[in-house]
């Protein structure tokens, strides 16, 4: 059965409108439930004692004063947890070379980051278990530290694990062409470094858990605040050493995400160890503080790139060194060199060029691990990429779309394999470049600028055009040996009074996960969206998957529900064709009526047609399939993602005497393909802009030489807030991807991919005529006018 | 005088227009009094720092920080969260521009966000963009970068004052 | 985090207030709005302290004009601060000083004895009642009233010169003359955010008393700059001579470098513009 999505007159239209979200209502009265709202009986709260040190031997850890504190039930060492919880190595087996220690739930013998758990407090409330910690004597030997990645490598830097025999976790270089003769011959180099500020995702629900063991049954149950509850059972069972049908995850309401709550935790992990040792319900909730200093971090990289050009502005070659530090573990299991490697992977995307080199060298150092945090790798490439194509436009006197026009991909090249080995089937740089020159009036603009800059007023237009990864098949974590599937499964059923419910593999973390399925599933059946229920988040009760990350819900999970409804749909005709005795082909199923397909007359009630199936099966046909429940799996398979493109500009003014930036407006427009509910696509964009933004301007965690966390906390940890953040306006062009019925690929990630990038030339381009430049991120006042000049570097 | 301070404090106060009396630790703030004694799990502690605006609440008739104010002071309090006016039916009209423009993802900043906004809907004539902007600066929303926060309250302000309502965002096409 | 077990008294009298201070160990907190304090509990940066709740004391409320001089209350919070017709009409600096306090849910509790007791150094407050020479009313048992000069009440990083038995009970500020001006800016990256760097101005309008903040321990007096205005210098003289007047620490929100340039610019903008619109 197949469905013209393309025809806005078709039945059932929901696909491509901006229905509301069915879970909206109960998250506006405050009737969410969080994993912190979840109570249990018996439950205790677990609260960690953390490293004060970034790197030390633990020398002693006397918990006798702990536990005479009122409320403290028991006290966990790492060695204690050790006992009932395996360690683990995040590496994968396709990124060659990538190596990790061994990491415990609760350190065992040594600290290696300000943070990391060492000792665990159980009590009957949070704030007794706080008491508890603060009890604890414990003695730790301060080893020197290795926090600057730029000196990680040298002979004389300490080991973080002297048993890997140097602190390089991953490297690789991806040549492709004659690259030194092309800059040796080319018309015009240009080169910078930049620098993108190691930032956190600053959930505002905390990362969660509540695990309940019952020793009666084997049975680990555990609510769980998490992209992923199906990778979560394997890490669960494989650690705690339960069979994976013994583990349970469920996951409710999620409080943000992006990235950061698709990792292994060291505390989480603890938090379920101790469940299986005390048999009892145990919460952690992480507290800002410690989120701050345990949630994984991202983007700490620091970026040589050279472009080469010729006299007409083609881009000939690029050139990229890209250096970062992941802290003293690649995080499990997804591991932390992906970063690095879509840094190589994505450099240069949107361009028609194809000679190219970039490395990535991947260091550990003693701060918070990173990991894939919301458009991994995304913001470092498109920043770096789009300043040097902004450069090479200066050097040559080009505009800075008129270098884009003449050097992105042509719309009618695909499909296109990059110079980076990445194969596109299909993008729209080209159409969606018009289309942004049509919003922002580009004329207008400069007008405007140019008449500002008469008064002094500085402003900037930037421009960043971006490819986005999403859709990833099995080429991303299960070829490398990680047990995260990159296929999803929707099973939809029909009850009796002919509603229908839908169970998926995606989860919810806010994006829409739900409402997008609710629309494909009741365009898929035939029936009201009111009539869906959608059922995420329960290993127990849904299809095995991989949950929501990397852009993926809607692309795999999406058609894995469209083909389950349409599934049903069938089965649903064969059987009314029977109680009609009409041929299913001249039967459909449309707001919830089986109808005549060429008149579409109603001719029964679903409702009818399930009273029917369910109560008085005696009344059809011997033999007569009658199954109101249909299972499909999809998994991508031509290409091994689905890249999306897009461009964003942003309109930003800045103070040249105090360095301040204020946004005056951004635009975007991008390419998801097949746009399922323009509202919702609408906002993961503008939500992504502004998380963009905040890596551009405000958000990096500060360390001292010593590994000192200096601004873990919402004061001094700057996010952004709705003062200063610009209207945004959306634009979309389409082309759905071939290898769906649906057509979806992501769009989850595209504005954070872009938005600093455009931030950055923005920047630049008002600061041109003062001969400044910034590359390092975030664009705080004070860098602006060091800048300057103004105050010296 | 002996001792005059004590760890639990007994207090009477009115939440949600219920009457309510507890003994409270005299450390307990308002948010996990709210959730962990009386169950309304609808505000949230977020920083406990009193920045990020999710624990957000009405006591005495203004918002304040559910973190930063101590159960113990609110003896004969009079507190509001996001489950007595939604009961009462004070902002539904806020909450259904909240649906209808998707002015919420994952909900948990939501509750503090309405209340918030809340204090806004009485004004005599619908607050500028930027007046709102500035108006929920103290309340961080990760999701949905505050675009459209602010036209579900503009929409709301606009139609309490007998304004026009500007129309949801459609993309451009 | 949650706090570390506290004790608790609610005052029901300014005398009882002073008896529980009076009869304390000195360690004693005193809960007024309770933003910063309350805060600093939950950061257990504070252990297990007793707190004394002073926010039923109603003779601590309420703004008032005497003669020259308006008193406002300790328990005055920072809406009614933006409230107030008298603060508007006689210390027009208060008024703008209290919508760039933290946001609308914080206004609504803080207090003014709080954020002047507090002495946070990049606390907006503080600097304007220096500004305005305005004198700080304390109250203790032993001692009965004492009025101290703002100047010489802050003495240092949330260090100030009330005394442990004292409760700082209402703040004592000369009204707005003829021919002098009031004005308070700042830089903020995020609105409600404390300052990079601000400057509370306030008196003649020639000459008015520079004080700033974010930039030191405490508020900063900018004497030399005045001293250049007093003397009939120039703007931009002032601004020089501002060098030896701030010596601010490096942190993660500057380089002194930065903030001693921004303060500058701060001194620039405000008298440019004051002596263009703002005189009263």
């Amino acid at each position: 059965m197949t469905i013209a999505l393309g025809n806005p007159d078709r039945p059932n239209s929901y696909i491509g409108r901006s229905v509301p979200r069915p879970n909206a209502g109960k998250l506006v009265a405050g009737a969410g439930r969080y994993v912190d709202d979840v109570v249990l009986p018996r439950m205790v709260h677990v609260a960690f004692l953390r490293s004060p040190h970034a790197r030390a031997r633990i020398e002693a850890i006397d918990v006798t004063a702990a536990l005479e504190v009122p409320g403290v039930i028991r006290v966990f060492t790492g060695a204690d947890i050790a006992e009932a919880c395996t360690p683990w190595v995040a590496v994968l087996a396709h990124l060659k070379g990538l190596k990790s220690a061994p990491q415990h739930a609760v350190a065992v013998d040594h600290a290696t980051w300000v943070g990391e758990p060492v000792a665990a407090v159980v009590a009957d409330s949070r704030a007794a278990a706080e008491d508890g910690l603060a009890a604890i004597e414990a003695s730790f030997d301060p080893l020197p530290v290795v926090v600057d990645m730029r000196s990680a490598l040298d002979a004389g830097t300490p080991l973080i694990h002297p048993e890997l025999g140097d602190n390089l976790t991953f490297q690789r270089l991806h040549e492709k062409g004659e690259i030194d003769a092309v800059f040796a011959s080319a018309h015009k180099v240009v080169e910078a470094r930049f620098k993108t500020g190691r930032h956190t995702g600053v959930c505002l629900e905390p990362r969660s858990i509540l695990a309940d063991y019952s020793r009666s049954e084997g049975q680990l149950t555990v609510y769980h605040s998490t992209q992923a509850p199906h990778m979560m059972q394997t890490v669960f069972a494989k650690h705690l050493d339960l069979p994976e049908a013994k583990v349970r995850v469920i996951c409710g309401d999620v409080g943000g995400s992006y990235g950061i709550k698709v990792h292994v935790y060291p505390d989480e992990v603890a938090t379920a160890a101790i469940a299986k040792i005390m048999g009892r319900p145990v919460k952690f909730v992480a507290d800002r503080l410690e989120s701050f200093a345990s949630d994984i971090h991202a983007r700490d990289h620091e970026i040589d790139g050279r472009i080469a050009v010729d006299e007409t502005g083609r881009i000939l070659a690029l050139d990229i060194d890209d250096l970062t530090g992941i802290g003293p573990y690649s995080v499990y299991p997804r591991t932390s060199a992906i970063e690095g490697n879509q840094v190589v992977n994505l450099c240069g995307g949107p361009y028609d060029f194809q000679t190219y080199r970039a490395r990535t060298t991947v260091v550990l150092q003693n701060k918070a691990p990173t990991c894939q945090y919301r458009a991994v790798g995304h913001p470092i490439a498109t920043a770096v990429t789009e300043g040097l194509v902004d450069m090479a436009a200066e050097a040559l006197g080009l505009d800075p779309v008129e270098i884009r026009r003449r050097n992105l991909v042509p719309d009618d090249a695909y499909p296109y394999t990059s110079a980076a080995n990445m194969r596109f089937e299909g993008l729209s740089h080209h159409a969606s470049l018009d289309k942004l020159l049509a919003m922002i009036d580009y004329d207008a603009l400069r007008a405007d600028q140019a008449e500002a800059r008469k008064r002094g007023v500085h402003r900037g237009i930037g421009f960043a055009s971006f490819i986005e990864l999403t859709n990833p098949s099995p080429f991303m974590y299960g070829i490398g040996g990680a047990r995260i599937s990159a296929q999803d499964g929707c099973t939809v059923r029909m009850d009796p009074d002919g509603s229908v419910v839908a169970m998926s593999g995606v989860t919810e973390q806010g994006q829409g996960t739900e409402g997008m399925l609710a629309q494909i599933v009741a365009e898929g059946v035939g029936v009201p969206v009111s009539k869906v229920r959608i059922i995420t988040g329960d290993t127990q009760t849904t299809p095995y998957g991989g949950g929501t990350w990397a852009s993926r819900g809607a692309g795999i999970g999406g058609e894995a529900a469209l083909q389950a409804g349409l599934a049903l749909r069938e089965n649903i005709l064969v059987i009314a064709a029977s109680m009609l005795q009409a041929s299913p082909d001249a039967l459909d199923v449309a707001d919830g009526q089986v109808v005549d397909k060429a008149t579409r007359e109603a001719r029964m009630p679903l409702e009818e047609l399930g009273r029917i199936v369910y109560f008085r099966g005696d009344t059809l046909a011997k033999g007569l399939p009658r199954e109101l429940v249909a299972t499909r799996h999809y998994i991508t398979s031509d290409y091994p993602f689905a890249f999306t493109n897009g461009v964003q500009a942003s309109y930003l003014e800045v103070d040249v005497e105090t360095g301040f930036i204020k946004l005056l407006k951004h635009w975007c427009v991008e390419d998801c393909g097949r746009v399922i509910n323009p509202m919702l696509v609408d906002e993961q964009i503008r939500g992504g802009i502004v998380q963009g933004i905040g890596g551009a301007l405000y958000e990096e965690c500060v360390y001292d030489g010593e590994g000192q966390l200096l601004n873990a906390n919402m004061a001094d940890y700057l996010v952004p807030m709705a003062a200063e953040m610009p209207d945004m306006i959306i634009g979309h062009v389409e082309t759905p991807t071939r290898e769906s019925l649906l057509g979806a690929k992501g769009a989850g990630e595209a504005g954070t991919a872009g938005a600093p990038a455009a931030i950055m030339n923005a920047i630049n381009d008002a600061l041109r005529p003062l001969n400044a430049r910034v590359t390092q991120m975030p664009f705080t006042p004070e860098r602006i006018l060091t800048a300057l000049g103004t105050i010296p570097h | 005088m002996t001792a005059p301070f004590s760890q639990s404090v007994e207090i009477s106060l009115k939440v949600n227009g219920e009457r309510v009396r507890r003994m409270v630790d005299a450390r307990r703030h308002l948010i996990d009094f709210l959730r962990l004694d009386l169950g309304l799990t609808g505000s949230h502690a977020g920083c406990e720092q009193g920045v990020c605006g999710a624990c957000t609440v009405r006591v005495d008739g203004t918002i304040v920080r559910g973190c930063l104010t101590l159960a113990a002071q609110l003896d004969g309090a009079d507190v509001w969260t996001v489950e007595g006016v939604t009961e009462t039916g004070e902002i539904a009209d806020l909450q259904d521009e909240f649906v209808a423009r998707n002015a919420l993802q994952c909900g948990y900043c939501t509750p503090g966000m309405l209340l918030t906004a809340a204090e806004l809907l009485n004004a005599d004539a619908a607050p500028a963009r930027a007046h709102i902007r500035e108006h929920i600066s103290g309340n961080y929303c990760r999701c949905t970068g505050y675009e459209a926060i602010v036209d579900a309250i503009e929409a709301t302000t606009a139609r309490r004052c007998g304004m026009p309502v500007p129309a949801l965002k459609e993309a451009a096409e | 985090m949650k706090p570390s077990p506290i004790g608790y008294v609610r005052a029901t009298s300014l005398a009882h207030a002073l008896d529980l201070l009076a009869e304390g160990d000195g360690e004693e907190k005193v809960l007024a709005g309770g933003q910063s304090l309350v805060a600093s509990l939950n950061l257990r940066l504070i252990e297990s302290p007793n707190l004394i709740d002073i926010n039923g004391l109603d003779e601590l409320r309420g703004i008032g004009v005497e003669g020259d001089v308006v008193r406002i209350g300790a328990l005055t919070r920072h809406c009614e601060l933006m409230a107030s017709d008298v603060v508007a009409r006689h210390v027009p600096i208060l008024r703008e000083a209290a919508p760039l306090i933290a946001h609308a849910a914080i206004r609504t509790r803080g207090t003014i004895g709080g954020s002047i007791a507090n002495a946070d150094p990049a606390a907006e407050l503080p600097a304007c009642v220096v500004a305005l020479d305005a004198t700080i009313v304390l109250a203790s048992k032993a001692g009965g009233e004492r009025r101290v000069k703002a100047a010489e009440f802050f003495l240092g990083l949330f260090e100030t010169d009330r005394r442990d038995d004292e409760l700082l009970i209402a703040i004592e500020v000369p009204t707005i003359k003829p021919g002098e001006r009031q004005s308070i800016r700042e830089l903020v990256r995020r609105s409600g955010d404390y300052a990079l760097a601000g400057l509370a101005l306030a008196g003649p309008a020639d000459a008015p008393r520079l004080v700033f903040f974010g930039v030191g321990d405490a508020p900063v007096v900018a004497g030399n700059a005045m001293a250049v205005l007093a003397g009939g210098g120039s703007i931009d003289e002032a601004a020089l001579a501002l060098e030896g007047d701030l010596d601010p620490a490096d942190d993660i929100n500057g380089s002194a470098g930065y903030k001693k340039h921004i303060s500058r610019v701060l001194l620039k903008r405000a008298l440019s513009v004051d002596r263009q619109f703002e005189a009263a």
